[in-house]
């Protein structure tokens, strides 16, 4: 379990988070929904300590994220699995050496189980014969679902997911939906995705909360969403432009 | 006159600022450099890119500094008379200045501007996040197979200049303006001593050690988008300049 509290950050004046309290339930599919610029990957990047903050804790099982360094900083990374906005593959290295990459570096297997490793989670995203292509070869949506590979190729406890849609067509945007969820029941990881793809998000999250000026201003399953009173979340899921949010 | 002032200030502060981030960084390149594991199959890539990928530009650009070493010498020798001093004049500074500051200049220009470029990419493509994120160190995964190559290359590339530098004055005051080659030689060696060669050979050290630590620095702190990545290459490549005519002087003036 992921308990995020009273989480305050900013970058100079721009304050980004201001008090954000979440509960990420275990081995379940949390979406995390806003406008675009509301710090939902700020936020998301407090929960593996590559962000700290400014004041406010992140507990994962318990372990406070702020207060660990070195060793037990990396104890705590290698439960999780982070499939970030642009894939962040590796260009140097081909397709396969990306997946097999943490294997390589943080375990002592042998390299005929690590290619048996990463060609099985290669082939559970529908990419067994790209291993030897480089990412600039390969489309967006090939990129997306190789990131997910070597997300999931250590069998981490915690995956989170950084806009896995974003700019892909709806039928590719759907097939990632279905590989989460499908990877999720399989594997049984606990998921946080940040999405902004409204209501496709809903089939597959089990918890979404929304964050909008810093705070989560709803958060419940996806039903209690798309019922809410509150003006904000009403606008955001409608998409209307007439509300409390404004344009920037 | 307080915003004049303020400005100076802030300038100078953030100057101050920039320079105790880089020696922290070089601080830690260094401590991880001593933690195990240290995966040698990651520095021996680095140093045929850093080092083997530099043997052509080496090659060529220490033929013709020593060629022309080779004809300045010879005419401003003969107006002394002393043109038998060419071989002696050619090889100290080759040795002693040169021949280490060419070679990381090369490096610079070719390897250290590549790997601004490619720690940069990195950076602004997440790549590095991702790194941190799976419990991989960037320093000692980035920076420290760097540096190490930066050690054992420099001083190796440096002796190929110095080589061929040699043979470049060879072919232009013997073979093309006359002068014995008995005697270019002899001269050499007469004059030569090992005190030279091993100020050169720690200058190229030194210098290994700054190409490599200001090029993945300004890579690893580069700022948005491409022009951030164009940014941080340019400074890259003058500052790595800039700092190994400067560290020259000073090694120049503690060891000759």
């Amino acid at each position: 379990m992921i308990e995020i509290v009273n989480l305050h950050k900013s970058f100079g004046r721009q304050q980004v988070l201001r008090g954000v309290n979440l509960t990420i339930p275990h081995g379940q599919i949390t979406a995390i929904i806003g406008r675009s610029g509301s710090g939902k990957s700020v936020l998301l990047k407090h929960l593996v300590a590559l962000i700290r903050p400014d004041s406010g804790q992140v507990l994962v099982d318990g372990e406070e994220l702020g207060r660990l360094r070195g060793k037990a900083l990396d104890q705590v990374r290698e439960k999780f699995g982070v499939l970030f906005q642009g894939g962040a593959l590796f260009d140097s290295m081909t397709v396969f050496d990306n997946v097999a990459f943490p294997l390589r570096e943080k375990t002592r297997l042998p390299e005929a189980e690590i290619a048996k490793r990463a060609n099985q989670r290669l082939e559970a995203v529908g990419l067994a014969d790209i291993g030897k292509k480089y990412p600039a070869e390969v489309s967006g949506g090939m990129k997306k679902r190789v990131a997910l590979a070597r997300a999931l190729v250590q069998d981490p406890k915690i995956i989170l997911f950084d806009e896995p849609t974003t700019g892909l067509d709806p039928i590719l945007l759907n097939s990632i939906h279905r590989l989460i969820f499908d990877a999720h029941k399989s594997f049984g990881f606990t998921a946080v995705v940040i999405s902004h793809e409204i209501p496709e998000i809903f089939d597959i999250a089990q918890t979404v909360a929304m964050l909008h000026e810093g705070v989560i201003v709803e958060h419940g399953s996806p039903e209690l969403i798309m019922a809410s009173a509150n003006p904000v979340v009403r606008q955001f899921i409608t998409g209307a432009s007439d509300g409390p949010i404004h344009s920037k | 006159m307080a915003n004049p002032l303020e400005a100076i200030g802030h300038a100078a502060l953030a100057q101050l600022q920039s320079m105790g981030r880089m020696t922290v960084f070089l601080g830690s390149a260094c401590f991880w450099a001593f933690l195990p594991p240290l995966k040698p199959r990651r520095i021996v890539r680095q140093i045929h890119f850093i080092g083997v990928k530099s043997v052509s530009v080496i090659l060529l650009t220490a033929l013709f500094t020593g060629m022309v070493l080779g004809l300045q010498g010879y005419y401003t020798l003969r107006k002394f008379g002393s043109e038998g001093l060419l071989g002696t004049a050619v090889a100290l500074s080759l040795i002693r200045e040169l021949g280490p500051v060419m070679a990381a200049l090369m490096v610079t220009a070719r390897a250290g501007s590549a790997t601004a470029a490619e720690i940069g990419i990195m950076r602004i493509t997440e790549q590095i996040d991702a790194l941190r994120a799976m419990a991989v160190n960037p320093m000692k995964y980035l920076v420290v197979p760097r540096v190490i190559a930066g050690l054992v290359a420099l001083p190796l590339l440096t002796a190929i200049f110095d080589v061929v530098g040699i043979y470049g004055g060879y072919l232009v005051g013997v073979k093309l303006l006359g002068l014995s080659s008995g005697i270019y030689f002899s001269e050499m060696r007469n004059a030569v001593e090992m005190a030279d060669i091993n100020g050169g050979f720690l200058k190229s050290l030194s210098f290994g050690v700054i190409v490599t630590w200001v090029c993945t620095y300004k890579g690893y702190y580069t700022g948005y988008g491409a022009e951030g990545v164009g940014k941080a290459t340019t400074e890259a490549v003058v500052l790595s300049s800039v700092l190994v005519l400067v560290w020259d002087y000073f090694m120049t003036w503690f060891l000759f």
